[in-house]
């Protein structure tokens, strides 16, 4: 590091925190009463101390003061790394789902439904994985389809009385279907068009939920939604079969780790077939594949409506455990938060995924005190990310991102 | 037909905030093909600081005029503000990288945004001072508040002063030259990264004076006011071709006027839904919009 540019990231920072000061101050200091200032300034100067804090470190970092931590944490890292290479990825795969297992019996009512509200999460984030991650085309509607499994499940349920595990599949193909109907128009289309389409699809879904009173409900939502049920041995007297309803949360928590089995198992199939590699080839360069004879159409189409499927399937049991379902909870935030959470954890990568699920599901519930600023660091956090770190957390292996488009 | 004057004058009002707002829109897009997320938050933004200004200087004693034309200038130039430090933050650094990470950065900074004004602000709606803006002209059953005529007027002054600086000054030019072949207007000695500030900072300003009027217009402001108007918006802006100064004018006036006829011959519950309609039926048939030229095909 120069001199020169150690005055200029100084002298950048501090128009920075002037402009900010600027920015800042009519939001917090203009009152009827009169123009305060010392408000402004407490929050400003937490702020302005905070990113010289940041710069400080960051240049003593480039002028190489940390080289003794970083050095040998380095090489600590490449010999763990190389170390559970050697474990086949199964092992851990199995090692995982059998600790998840436990944690009902382990852990309380409460460390439960976060994990349940997680796993969710995680299906999610693998059925918007194959649109995004796998077949590259932005896709910012994904939770209509969430959205229109969870009702199909709800109106089944309540009208007819039917079992969730019919309504599983049932869901699934609506979704699909929905998928099938909106994709077929737009996947002509390519990049910022495409996720304009589907975020308007997705609100047009959310609006016609809202307003269609005599089937859904409107507003007020679907209530008395049945909870999955089973069939069990029953050994009171001699052994019969006995219908249980899985209401008990420790139960749920099954239903969705298989959900959430089948479909890491699903994507994985996926993305290592023929059609995987399709899509990869989508991805990396369109009009090459097309070329190619990958007939890129059908194959888009295909990644869509087999993402919207396992997003039905989520919605399904989002449906079942909650016992109501409202419009509310299908919103364009919820679209975004998905999104990130593939874009966080690493596109196109199973684990990659399940992280960025953890990371913005769980990691909130621990800081509860900071709720009111949870979805700001969440916006901030996602601008930052795409600075420093586009290819996210755990990136896939199977890329050629020459990061230019 | 005194019903169809009256939604056609209120067409003609709301349709004017839309051309505002996605006059910004396809400016920016024209120039760096950005969907800008957080344009509408800018328009947000604009509605918040305009009541601000507006009660402060309104509890001061100043005239309405004053308290007008004071908050509008004060609220333009805030935003403006606003728009460069995004513009600086969120999208300089990534103006070589992937359309996704732009498109997602813009999506964390709307984020971000809409929740500092959400914490600023508080979640409740905040009134706008209604002694400004009462009475209006009757004629039979057709009523044009003073409201409506000063939203007009106002809008017809910003588009006619927008078109004045795009087409007939110096740095209209070096928008519009960039807006064509970055590398090549640099090489004749065009400042890109100053021209697409500036391109930012005039999208924004445009959007918070639609802030103010609409704020004005329904007694109130929101935190989260800035997304559905946003994307109706965008949706004029396809409309008219994206890209296209007057294609974005027209765009606009076109989806409030079918909005306000929706609203009132045939559904009041689904008038949002029908911009979205034309959104997907304009870029399925005819992806260039209304004014656009043919767009090519890595773009669509």
């Amino acid at each position: 590091m120069t001199i020169p540019e150690f005055k200029k990231h100084w002298t950048s920072l501090g128009i920075g925190m002037v402009w900010l000061f600027i920015l800042l101050w009519p939001l917090l200091g203009i009152k009827p009463e009169g123009l305060e200032v010392a408000s402004t300034f407490n929050v400003w100067w937490r702020i302005a101390l905070g990113c010289s804090f940041l710069l400080f470190l960051y240049q003593l970092n480039s002028a190489g003061a940390f080289r003794f931590i970083s050095r040998p944490a380095g090489a600590v890292a490449g010999s763990m790394k190389s170390a559970t290479s050697m474990v086949p990825m199964a092992v851990w795969f199995v090692i995982g789902i059998a600790c998840t297992a436990l944690i009902p019996q382990f852990a309380g009512r409460y460390a439960q439904d976060v994990a349940i509200n997680c796993m969710i999460y995680v299906c999610l984030g693998l059925g918007l994985n194959i649109v995004v991650g796998l077949a590259g085309m932005l896709d910012l509607g994904y939770i209509a389809f969430y959205g229109i499994g969870a009702y199909t499940y709800a109106l089944l349920s309540v009208q007819f009385q039917l079992s969730f595990w019919i309504c599983l599949p049932i869901s699934a193909g609506m979704a699909g279907l929905g998928a099938w109907l909106i994709g077929y128009c737009s996947m002509r289309m390519r990049g910022d068009y495409l996720a304009i389409v589907t975020l308007g699809f997705a609100e047009i879904c959310r609006m016609v939920l809202n307003n269609w009173m005599s089937l859904t409900n409107g507003p007020n939502g679907v209530t008395g939604i049945k909870a999955p049920g089973l069939y069990w041995f029953d050994f009171t007297n001699g052994m019969t079969l006995e219908h249980i309803w899985l209401k008990k949360l420790s139960l749920v928590y099954y239903v969705i780790l298989i959900l959430v089995v089948f479909t890491a198992i699903a994507v994985y199939r996926l993305q290592h077939s023929r059609i995987g590699r399709a899509w990869e080839a989508i991805r990396e360069d369109e009009t090459a594949a097309e070329v190619m004879g990958v007939p890129t159409f059908y194959m888009k189409l295909l990644a869509y409506c087999s993402g919207a499927c396992f997003g039905g399937m989520a919605g399904a049991f989002y449906a079942a455990r909650m016992r109501f379902v409202s419009p509310e909870s299908f919103t364009f935030l919820e679209s975004a938060m998905v999104l990130s959470m593939v874009v966080l954890g690493g596109m196109g990568s199973i684990p990659g995924v399940i992280l960025g699920a953890l990371a913005l599901i769980a990691l909130p519930e621990i800081f509860r005190e900071f709720e009111l600023y949870r979805m700001l660091v969440f916006g901030g956090v996602m601008t930052l990310m795409m600075l420093f770190r586009p290819q996210g957390m755990l990136p896939s292996k199977r890329t050629m991102r020459s990061d230019k488009d | 037909m005194e019903y169809f004057l009256q939604q056609l004058i209120n067409g003609i009002t709301l349709g004017s905030v839309y051309a505002l707002i996605a006059l910004g829109y396809t400016m920016v897009y024209g120039i760096i093909q950005l969907i800008n997320f957080a344009h509408g938050e800018f328009f947000a933004a604009g509605g918040y600081v305009g009541v601000i200004f507006m009660s402060y200087l309104l509890s001061q004693g100043a005239p309405a005029w004053v308290c007008l034309s004071g908050s509008l200038i004060l609220a333009m130039a805030y935003c403006a503000m606003l728009a460069v430090a995004v513009e600086r933050v969120a999208y300089k650094p990534l103006r070589n990288s992937s359309r996704l990470s732009v498109l997602l950065s813009a999506l964390g900074m709307s984020i971000f945004l809409q929740n500092g004004l959400m914490l600023t602000q508080g979640v409740y709606d905040k009134a706008y001072p209604t002694e400004l803006t009462q009475g209006g002209f009757e004629m039979g059953n057709v009523m044009l508040s003073y409201m409506q005529l000063f939203i007009v007027s106002l809008t017809a002054f910003l588009l006619v002063a927008l078109n004045l600086l795009v087409f007939k000054t110096r740095m209209g030019k070096a928008m519009r030259s960039t807006a064509q072949d970055k590398v090549m207007s640099a090489l004749v000695g065009i400042n890109a990264n100053r021209t697409i500030s500036i391109t930012f900072a005039i999208g924004a300003a445009l959007a918070a004076a639609a802030g103010i009027m609409v704020g004005l217009y329904y007694g109130s402001v929101r935190y989260d006011m800035g997304f559905v108007p946003g994307i109706k918006a965008f949706a004029a802006a396809v409309l008219g071709g994206i890209g296209n100064i007057t294609g974005a004018m027209i765009g606009g006036f076109i989806i409030g006027m079918v909005e306000i006829f929706a609203a009132g011959y045939i559904s009041g519950e689904y008038k949002d839904v029908f911009a979205f309609v034309i959104l997907i039926a304009v870029l399925y048939f005819r992806p260039s919009g209304i004014m656009g030229e043919n767009v090519d095909d890595t773009r669509v």
